[in-house]
């Protein structure tokens, strides 16, 4: 089993984690956690295929610098949504309505 | 073998950053998860990009998410996890049509790194990351600033949050005047050598915003505040020279950031510094400015 097969299996499952846990956890942080497991999933997809010639594919690890730094950016924007809409709603942090579906 | 315990613990880490039963324990498993993604890129030939993920992937996210643990309220019931079954049984048929539709892939052979190799001569740099990243694919970074620029601007709309910032410990006080200076020329030291090998401006600018964040936890540094024009300049100059680059190749030149050949390594270098200055200042109110930093 080569290194790249590994790591393209290993980056898929990591994606699939952060989609579960997307769709498991509550707290905010948690899910900021992960969509960037989600993020890094992919960006580990991409330095696998990248690695499938040698030298490595400079265009797909461009493309993952590229979408290191807009990760970052959108994970900056989110956390700071989620202090600010605690702080809105100061007093009633998250709460989980009993028993209730998903809203 | 070392790959295979890699990707396992990844694997494991990523489980745990989710499930870990208490937030600060979440945060600290995604912050060694950054870690360890670093390492998995060095195994993959990608130097680079390993130091660009553990300045910005591991630290300066892990920075950012341990602020907002300090303001955030207090997980008032333990996560409990709806239908778990189902949903794992979801994302394992998800991730089993991904690994099948992804598995061809590896025995393809992508028609861009030939069509790189040929024109690095007259790209100005001798890094193909670099080449691409400033020269083929110019318009993308261009974005990717602009992008930076429209997080900086989408916080600084937000209402400041006013939290007291904890005392520094002393001995992480005396660590950070120790590597404060080493993490400038480490910085400048990337900057320089991505025109060669692995290095460049994300990377510098990651690290030096790294440098900023933990002085700014520390007080060491003095306030930063958005009316300063030192900060804004900062904060603006590397789109800013990317656009001004752009617009004159587009007026005058061949087109739409086609640097002329025999400019083309100055016009690089000059994008790349401005870029890391953007970036590192960038980054550090990304992280730091939660208070009235960004308030006018």
């Amino acid at each position: 089993m080569s290194p790249e097969l590994l790591y393209l299996v290993v980056g898929a499952t990591i994606w699939a984690v952060g989609l579960g846990g997307l769709l498991l956890v509550h707290h905010m942080l948690r899910r900021v956690i992960a969509v960037n497991l989600m993020g890094s999933g992919v960006f580990l997809v991409l330095v696998a295929l990248a690695a499938r010639s040698s030298p490595p594919d400079p265009v797909l690890q461009a493309l993952v610098v590229t979408g290191l730094v807009v990760a970052i950016s959108a994970t900056a924007f989110a956390v700071r949504l989620a202090s600010a809409r605690a702080q809105h709603s100061s007093g009633t942090p998250e709460v989980e309505r009993p028993g209730g579906d998903e809203s | 073998m070392v790959d295979l315990a890699i990707g396992l613990i990844l694997v494991a880490l990523a489980i745990g950053a989710l499930l870990s039963s208490t937030l600060f324990g979440s945060l600290t498993l995604f912050f060694a998860f950054g870690m360890l993604m670093a390492v998995a890129w060095a195994r993959l030939h990608a130097p680079d990009l390993a130091l660009a993920e553990a300045a910005i992937g591991a630290g300066l996210t892990g920075a950012l998410l341990f602020n907002a643990l300090n303001k955030s309220p207090p997980e008032v019931i333990k996560e409990r996890l709806r239908h778990p079954l189902s949903v794992a049984l979801v994302c394992a048929a998800i991730l089993a049509l991904l690994v099948v539709s992804l598995l061809p892939s590896l025995d393809q052979v992508s028609p861009l790194p030939p069509m790189v190799g040929p024109r690095m001569d007259a790209s100005g740099v001798d890094y193909p990351v670099t080449a691409v990243l400033l020269n083929f694919r110019g318009w993308d970074t261009l974005l990717e600033i602009a992008v930076l620029l429209l997080a900086l601007l989408g916080v600084k709309v937000l209402l400041p949050t006013h939290t007291p910032a904890p005392q520094p410990w002393s001995l992480l006080l005396g660590w950070s005047k120790t590597l404060a200076p080493v993490i400038v020329v480490v910085g400048g030291y990337l900057l320089w050598r991505g025109s060669r090998g692995a290095g460049g401006a994300f990377q510098a600018g990651a690290l030096l915003a790294a440098g900023a964040v933990m002085l700014r936890l520390n007080h060491v540094l003095p306030e930063i505040r958005w009316s300063q024009l030192l900060l804004r300049i900062s904060v603006l100059i590397g789109l800013a020279t990317f656009l001004t680059v752009a617009i004159a190749t587009a007026s005058f030149g061949d087109g739409w950031l086609t640097y002329p050949s025999a400019y083309s390594k100055a016009l690089i270098l000059a994008i790349e510094t401005t870029a890391t200055i953007s970036i590192a200042a960038t980054l550090t109110l990304l992280v730091e400015g939660e208070g009235d930093e960004l308030q006018s």
